[in-house]
C-alpha cells in the first residue's frame, strides 16, 4: 500500500512557481513535438485526399512532377484507347489530356512571389476529381480566356478572385469561377481549358493523361501495356502514389527537422524537471525518513516521487497540447521542394497525436524523476531524520 | 512488585559508527529489558548514544552484534522489508519536530500508518478520529500542521503513533522543541496514556521534568549503560 | 575577483543542482546556435552573389526558356558589359538521393563571369576542349570520389535518355561562401542533342548571367533589357543575381519563419529551467540573505548576488555551448550537406548567444531578487530555525 496521489498532488500545489516553471518548459516541448506531428498529418492529409486510388496518371518517363513531363498528342491519342478506361455519364471516356505549367504569381499584401501551377483540363477533368467542387460561379467555357481559380490561390493571390483578370502568356484572364478541394493540393491550382492554355504557352505536348479505371485492379495490367508500349515512353502510376511521391522529400525534411528539434529540447525539460525533483527530495528528506520510520518501504517512496514527476508532466503535456490546438487556426504556405510549386496545408490535430503528446510527456517526466526517486528510496532512515 | 513480562530483551548489543578509517563506538556491550507497560527514560549527556539505543529498539537502525528482541520477535535477524512491516504494527513513533507532513492535514497525518493496513476507509476514520479525541484534538482535525502550534502538532504526532496500538511507544526528545506549558500538555498525555492503556514507553530525553513523570531511567555515557537504576514516581 | 570567488562558491554549493543547470544551459544555445546556422544557411546562396550580376529569366516562371536569339539584342544594350547563358537540366545521378544542381552552360562566358570559380590553366583549356567533358566543385567531387577522366552518367528528366560526361575540371571557390557542389557541362552538347531528338526544343537557353559595366546602373539595366522583350514571344524579368537567390527563399519563407520562431521557443524553455533553478535556490538561502541584512549590506548588494550568480550560470553554460556549436554544426552540416552550399556558424550567431545567455541570467534573477530584497529580516530568520 502506498501514498495518495493527493499527496503527490498537494506538494506540487505547495511549490507553485517551481511547479509552474518546470511544467512551462515541458510544456513547450509538447508543444513544439506535436506542432511538428501536426505538420506532418496536415501535409499527409493533403496528399492522401490529392489524388485516387482508381485514377491513373501518365507522364514521360523520368520526369518527376507534371510539369517536366511531355506526352505528345499522338501519344495521348494511343493512351485514350487502353480499354481499362471507365465510362462517363455522357458515354465518353472519363479520361482528360491536361497540360501543367508553373507561373510566378504575386501574393496579397506582401511584395513576394510564388509558383502557381496552372492547369490546362479537359471536359472530363472535373469528373475525375470528386474531391474538388465549384463553389462560386461556372466552368471557363472552351475557346475563351477563362480560368477558374482554387480557393488557396483565390485567398492569397493577387488578382484571383472570382470577376478578376490574371495576365498571363501575353493574355487576361478572368476567372470565372473559385473551387474548393478540400484539404487537397488542387486547392493552389488555376485551371483552365488546356487548348487555350496551350496556345498561350506555345506548347504542342500535354503534361499528363488522366484517366479513370472501370475496375480498380486493373492498373497492373493497363500499365504493363503502356509501358512495354514501344510508341510510349511514358510510365503510369495510380493518382495518389503519383502525389505522395511528389511530396516525399519534403515530408521526410519535415521529420528530420522536427524529431531532431523535439530531442533536443526534450533534454533541456528533462533536465529542469530532474533539478525541481532533487530540490523536492532534499526539502523533503526529514518526510521520507519519517514515512519510512512509520513503515512505508522503499518502492513507495519510489513510487510516489515517479508519480509527483509524471503528474508534473501530465500537467506540461496537457498544457502544452491545449495550446498546440490553436495552430489548427493556422494555414502554412511554401514551396514544395520537389516540384517548384506552391503548396498550401495546414495543422491537423488527431487523437493519435494527442496520445502521443500526452506519451511523451509522461515520458519526460518520468526519465527527469526516475533517478530523484531512487535517491529518495535509497536513503538510510537514521540519517534522514537527522536531517529534520 | 510482580515480575513483569520483558516487552524488549536487549543482549549484548554493540553499534560503531564508521567514519573513514576511524571506528567510533557508540553502544558498548548493552544489555537491558524494558517490562510490558512500563515508562522508561534514557538520559546521559551528548553523544552517549541514547538516541542511536532508541533507534535499534525501534529497528530504524542494525546492531553491529547482539540481540534485540521486541515482543518475543527477534529483530536483529529481520530484512529490511520485514522491518518495515514490523514496524509498522508494532512501534509508534514521537519525534522532537513532531515530523509531521506538512501537506497533509491533522486527520491524514494521523491516517498515514493505517493506510499501510488493510483495513476500511470507514475503519480508518474510525481509528483516527478515536486516537485524536485521545489527544484532544478532534475538532482540528481538518487543520494543516502549519496552522497548529508545537504543542497541538506534537499531540496529532501522539495521535499518529497510537492509532495501530504498537506494541511500543519511542519517543526521542518529545519536548525538546516545546515551551514549559505544552511540555507539561505533552508530558501528561504521554503519563495518562502509560498508565491508562497500559502502553510501553521508552524516552529519550534532557529534560529532568519529562524523567520525573518516568518510572524508571536509565543512564548512558559513553555506549555504556550504568548499573545506576533510578526510581521516578511509581 | 573576491566576488567571482564568492559567486562561484555559492554556485557550487549545490553541484549537482548546478552541473544540471549549466548542462540545461548549455544545451539550449547549441541547439539555438544550431538553429540559426540553419536558417543562415538557407541566406547563404543570397549572400555570396555579386552585386554587378544580372540573372535574365522568363517572365512567366522558370519553367518557361528564352530564345537563344535574344544574345544579339542583349549584347546591344547599354551597361551590358559581358553576358553568357545556362539552361537547368536537373538530371540525376543513379537515384534521386543523390542530390545536386547539374546545368548546361555557354562555358567560354560563363566560366568568364564567375571568377569565384577557380580552375587550373590545364584543366581550363581540356574542360574548354571536350564537348563532352564536365567541371564541378570540389565537395561535390570529394562525395562521389570522382577523377579527372571518369565518364559519369546522368539520367535526364527534363532532357529523357542518359547522358555521358567526362570529367575534365576541377574548381574551387575563392571565397568561403562559394558553392562548390555544382556540376556544369557545355550547353552545345545539350543543344546538338536536342536538334536531333526534338529539334523544337533546341535554341533555347533557360537564363541568361548579365555583367553590368557599373554595379550603379544595375536596376537600369535591368529595366532596359526587360524594356527591349516586352511584348515579344517570351516577356522577361531581370533581377539582380541577390534577388533571384532571395525570391527562391522568400518561397520557403513560412518555414524560415517556423525555424526562427522555434529558437526562441527554446529560449523561453531556459529561462524557465534556470529561473526555477535560481528560485529553490534562494528560497533556501532566505534566511541567510536576512543574516546579510541585518549585518548592515542593503538590498541591491543582495540583488547583485543573486543577479550574479545566476548570470555566472548562464554565462559558463553559454560558454560551453558556444565551444560545442562548431563541432556539432560539422556533424549536422554532413546530415543536411546536399541542400546546402555551406555550413558556418556565423559570428552574428555567438552574438546572440551570448545575448540570450545574459536575458537568460536576467530574467532567471528577477523573482527570487524581488523576494530577497523584499523580505523583513524577522521573517527571514524565523526561517532558518
Amino acid at each position: 500500500m502506498g501514498l495518495p496521489i493527493s499527496y503527490s498532488f498537494r506538494n506540487l500545489w505547495t511549490r507553485r512557481l517551481t511547479t509552474v516553471l518546470t511544467a512551462s518548459g515541458m510544456a513547450l516541448v509538447v508543444f513544439v513535438f506535436a506542432a511538428i506531428l501536426m505538420l506532418a498529418e496536415g501535409l499527409r492529409k493533403t496528399l492522401v485526399e490529392t489524388g485516387s486510388y482508381d485514377n491513373v496518371v501518365v507522364i514521360r518517363k523520368g520526369s518527376n512532377s507534371e510539369v517536366m513531363s511531355g506526352v505528345t498528342r499522338d501519344q495521348a491519342s494511343i493512351i485514350e484507347t487502353q480499354p481499362e478506361a471507365a465510362i462517363g455519364a455522357d458515354g465518353q471516356a472519363l479520361l482528360a489530356k491536361e497540360m501543367v505549367v508553373l507561373i510566378t504569381l504575386p501574393k496579397k499584401g506582401t511584395n513576394a512571389s510564388s509558383n502557381v501551377v496552372i492547369r490546362g483540363i479537359g471536359t472530363s477533368s472535373l469528373a475525375l476529381r470528386p474531391q474538388v467542387r465549384l463553389v462560386e460561379g461556372r466552368m471557363p467555357k472552351p475557346g475563351l480566356s477563362e480560368i477558374i481559380a482554387g480557393r488557396s490561390i483565390a485567398e492569397r493571390f493577387k488578382g484571383s478572385g472570382i470577376g478578376e483578370i490574371l495576365r498571363f502568356g501575353m493574355r487576361d484572364w478572368r476567372v470565372v469561377g473559385i473551387f474548393d478541394a478540400g484539404n487537397t493540393g488542387f486547392n493552389s491550382e488555376i485551371w483552365g481549358d488546356a487548348d487555350q492554355l496551350m496556345q498561350a504557352f506555345r506548347r504542342t505536348v500535354y503534361s499528363s493523361v488522366i484517366f479513370k479505371l472501370r475496375d480498380p485492379s486493373g492498373f497492373e495490367s493497363v500499365k504493363k501495356r503502356i509501358e512495354s508500349d514501344p510508341r510510349l515512353t511514358v510510365e503510369a502510376k495510380r493518382e495518389n502514389r503519383f502525389y505522395a511521391e511528389q511530396s516525399e522529400r519534403m515530408a521526410s525534411f519535415l521529420r528530420i527537422l522536427g524529431t531532431t528539434l523535439t530531442v533536443i529540447f526534450s533534454l533541456g525539460a528533462i533536465i529542469g524537471a530532474m533539478i525541481t525533483m532533487y530540490s523536492a527530495v532534499a526539502t523533503r528528506t526529514g518526510e521520507i525518513g519519517t514515512m519510512r520510520a512509520l513503515g512505508f518501504k522503499r518502492i513507495s517512496i519510489l513510487g510516489t516521487f515517479i508519480v509527483e514527476a509524471l503528474l508534473l508532466g501530465l500537467i506540461g503535456g496537457c498544457l502544452g497540447l491545449f495550446l498546440a490546438s490553436f495552430l489548427q487556426l493556422l494555414t502554412i504556405s511554401t514551396m514544395n521542394f520537389q516540384t517548384f510549386s506552391e503548396l498550401a496545408f495546414s495543422f491537423t490535430l488527431t487523437p493519435g497525436i494527442v496520445w502521443k503528446g500526452l506519451g511523451f510527456s509522461l515520458v519526460m517526466g518520468f526519465v527527469g524523476g526516475v533517478l530523484p526517486a531512487i535517491r529518495a528510496s535509497r536513503m538510510i532512515i537514521v540519517d534522514a531524520l537527522r536531517a529534520v | 512488585m510482580e515480575t513483569k513480562i520483558p516487552i524488549v530483551e536487549i543482549e549484548h548489543v554493540n553499534k560503531s559508527y564508521h567514519r573513514g578509517t576511524h571506528t567510533i563506538p557508540v553502544l558498548v556491550d548493552i544489555t537491558l529489558d524494558i517490562a510490558e507497560g512500563e515508562f522508561l527514560a534514557l538520559m546521559g549527556p551528548s553523544g552517549s548514544g541514547k538516541s542511536t539505543l532508541l533507534n535499534l529498539i525501534a529497528a530504524l537502525d542494525n546492531v553491529d552484534s547482539g540481540l534485540i528482541r521486541v515482543g518475543g520477535i527477534d529483530i536483529t535477524g529481520l530484512t529490511e522489508t520485514e522491518l518495515a512491516a514490523w514496524r509498522s504494527v508494532n512501534v509508534g513513533f514521537i519525534f522532537q519536530f513532531y515530523n509531521l507532513i506538512p501537506v497533509l492535514t491533522a486527520f491524514e497525518n494521523v491516517e498515514l500508518p493505517l493506510l499501510l493496513t488493510g483495513l476500511s476507509r470507514r475503519e480508518r476514520r474510525e481509528h483516527v478520529e478515536l486516537a485524536l479525541q485521545v489527544v484532544n484534538l478532534a475538532s482540528r482535525m481538518d487543520h494543516y500542521p502549519g496552522q497548529l502550534s508545537g504543542g497541538e502538532q506534537q499531540r496529532v504526532a501522539i495521535a499518529r503513533a497510537i492509532v495501530t496500538d504498537p506494541t511500543i511507544l519511542v519517543a526521542d526528545e518529545p519536548t525538546g522543541d516545546l515551551d514549559r506549558v505544552a511540555a507539561e500538555e505533552i508530558l501528561e498525555l504521554m503519563d495518562r496514556l502509560n498508565h491508562e492503556s497500559h502502553k510501553t514507553i521508552i524516552m529519550v530525553t534532557h529534560d529532568p521534568r519529562a524523567a520525573k513523570k518516568a518510572h524508571t531511567i536509565r543512564y548512558l555515557d559513553k555506549g555504556i549503560l550504568n548499573n545506576v537504576h533510578s526510581q521516578a514516581a511509581p | 575577483m573576491y566576488i567571482l570567488k564568492l559567486l562561484l562558491r555559492n554556485a557550487f554549493r549545490h553541484k549537482l543542482r548546478t552541473s544540471l543547470t549549466i548542462l540545461s544551459i548549455t544545451i539550449a544555445i547549441l541547439a539555438f546556435g544550431l538553429l540559426r546556422t540553419f536558417v543562415s544557411a538557407w541566406y547563404a546562396g543570397a549572400e555570396a552573389s555579386s552585386a554587378s550580376r544580372l540573372v535574365t529569366r522568363n517572365a512567366i516562371s522558370l519553367i518557361f526558356q528564352l530564345p537563344l536569339s535574344y544574345k544579339d539584342k542583349i549584347r546591344q544594350i547599354d551597361g551590358v558589359k559581358q553576358f553568357a547563358w545556362g539552361s537547368w537540366f536537373a538530371g540525376i545521378y543513379i537515384d534521386e538521393k543523390n542530390f545536386f544542381a547539374n546545368y548546361a552552360i555557354d562555358a567560354k562566358n560563363y566560366m568568364a563571369l564567375y571568377p569565384e570559380f577557380i580552375l587550373p590553366p590545364d584543366q581550363k583549356k581540356a574542360f574548354l576542349g571536350d564537348r563532352k567533358a564536365f567541371c564541378a566543385g570540389r565537395k561535390l567531387i570529394e562525395r562521389y570520389h570522382w577523377r579527372i577522366g571518369d565518364t559519369v552518367i546522368l539520367k535526364g528528366t527534363v532532357y529523357p535518355g542518359n547522358w555521358e560526361f567526362i570529367l575534365r575540371g576541377i574548381y574551387h571557390g575563392r571565397d568561403e561562401s562559394t558553392d562548390e557542389r555544382l556540376f556544369f557541362f557545355h550547353w552545345d552538347y545539350l543543344n546538338e542533342a536536342l536538334k536531333k531528338t526534338a529539334p523544337r526544343r533546341a535554341d533555347q537557353v533557360g537564363w541568361y548571367v548579365i555583367e553590368v559595366t557599373d554595379p550603379n546602373r544595375a536596376a537600369e539595366v535591368a529595366q532596359a533589357i526587360d524594356k527591349t522583350f516586352k511584348n515579344s514571344l517570351a516577356e522577361t524579368l531581370t533581377e539582380t543575381e541577390k534577388s533571384f537567390f532571395l525570391s527562391f527563399i522568400s518561397m520557403v519563407g513560412a518555414i524560415i519563419v517556423a525555424i526562427q520562431l522555434v529558437s526562441f521557443v527554446v529560449i523561453i524553455i531556459i529561462i524557465a529551467v534556470a529561473a526555477n533553478t535560481m528560485a529553490m535556490t534562494a528560497r533556501e538561502r532566505i534566511g541567510e540573505y536576512a543574516i546579510f541584512k541585518t549585518l548592515g549590506f542593503k538590498g541591491w548588494r543582495i540583488a547583485g548576488m543573486i543577479i550574479g550568480e545566476s548570470l555566472l550560470l548562464t554565462m559558463i553554460g553559454c560558454l560551453f555551448g558556444i565551444a560545442l556549436t562548431p563541432p556539432a554544426a560539422k556533424v549536422f552540416g554532413k546530415i543536411v550537406g546536399t541542400y546546402f552550399p555551406t555550413f558556418r556558424v556565423e559570428i552574428e550567431t555567438i552574438y546572440m548567444d551570448i545575448g540570450a545567455s545574459i536575458l537568460v541570467g536576467l530574467c532567471a534573477a528577477v523573482i527570487p531578487t524581488w523576494r530577497a530584497v523584499k523580505i523583513r529580516i524577522a521573517d527571514g530568520l524565523r526561517r532558518i530555525g
